[in-house]
């Protein structure tokens, strides 16, 4: 699935003679350019990682078996991509695995969180006087750490979604590859992920919140 | 005064009005467009009847405004270093990648 997903990505622009020699160590079975694999992008694998699984230990294994698997598969690595794109679709893969054994990407409901309408199909919304502007949400710790905690209320189904594509950045074509779900699912997925996370936020966004 | 959820005179001819009448589309249909619109994915009459909406309907002009923010306020959370985990990769974990690798 990985393979497919890179055959499709853009040629990477220029590319990088330090990058190349270090794979080419790697796949001669080199243990000092192994090692400085790792210690190059362990650190933002496991955020990576660590975003999607909410958990450090699901993370921390997660990465481990990305890397596992990085090391496996990159004699076979085209090198149409930058390594780091190629070894974050795998740590990306890997997290979703992870997430599909544990039955975490099964359908969940939303709909509490769902936009509401009257019976003309007129949407119910209390008048917004005051919307709190991105730059005072984030500039407080305190207040930043309660998004993220909004964003872990989200159902995973839902959650993955929007991390995929608004933080991860992936393609559409990408994620319903990933997920193995159809990209107007993937669509519809991250519409209803954003309202609901919206509503989750309200009384942040209201300017209302502690 | 309008309390976003009364119902009443006013709040059925717009519903009329939205559902009835040419160019015009109900706050429902909105809601299905809004991705598509955000994405620039819209042909150029869909998206001058969801502008005209937007226009005339104060609802989901205040919901679009909301819902934009936050997307912009999810990305900007993530882009601080702290919302990831701490910096310091375990020293174990590394030679536990490593020690693997050669099994
Ligand atoms: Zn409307």
């Amino acid at each position: 699935m990985v393979e497919s997903l890179l055959k499709t990505a853009p040629a990477a622009e220029g590319r990088d003679a330090e990058e190349d020699e270090l794979i080419d160590g790697v796949v001669a079975g080199s243990e000092s350019h192994a090692e400085r694999l790792v210690r190059t992008h362990i650190g933002w694998m496991r955020a990576v990682a660590f975003r999607l699984l909410r958990d450090d230990g699901l993370a921390d294994d997660c990465v481990q078996e990305a890397l596992l698997n990085a090391f496996q598969k990159i004699g076979s690595f085209e090198r149409r991509s930058r390594l780091k794109t190629w070894l974050h679709r795998i740590t990306v893969n890997q997290a979703l695995m992870k997430l599909r054994a544990m039955k975490r990407l099964n359908e969940q409901p939303i709909d509490p969180l769902m936009p509401e309408f009257d019976e003309n199909a007129c949407r119910i919304e209390a008048p917004w006087p005051r919307l709190a502007s991105t730059e005072e949400i984030v500039e407080r710790e305190s207040v930043r750490a309660l998004v993220l905690s909004k964003i872990g209320e989200l159902p995973d189904n839902y959650r993955i979604v929007l991390m995929l594509r608004d933080i991860e950045e992936l393609e559409t074509a990408e994620v319903a590859e990933l997920l193995e779900i159809s990209e107007s699912n993937v669509k519809v997925r991250l519409h209803r992920a954003r309202s609901a996370l919206k509503k989750l936020l309200e009384p942040l966004l209201r300017g209302e919140a502690t | 005064m309008t309390d976003g959820r009364r119902t009443g005179p006013m709040r059925w001819m717009k519903g009329m009005m939205l559902k009835h009448m040419p160019l015009m589309i109900t706050c429902a249909e909105f809601e299905s467009f809004i991705l598509a619109y955000l994405e620039d994915e819209l042909p150029a009459r869909e998206r001058a009847v969801f502008d005209f909406h937007l226009k005339i309907c104060r609802e989901c002009r205040d919901y679009l405004a909301a819902y934009r923010r936050t997307v912009e306020v999810g990305k900007k959370t993530f882009e601080d270093p702290a919302a990831a985990v701490p910096d310091a990769v375990p020293e174990d974990l590394i030679k536990a990648v490593l020690a693997a690798r050669r099994t």
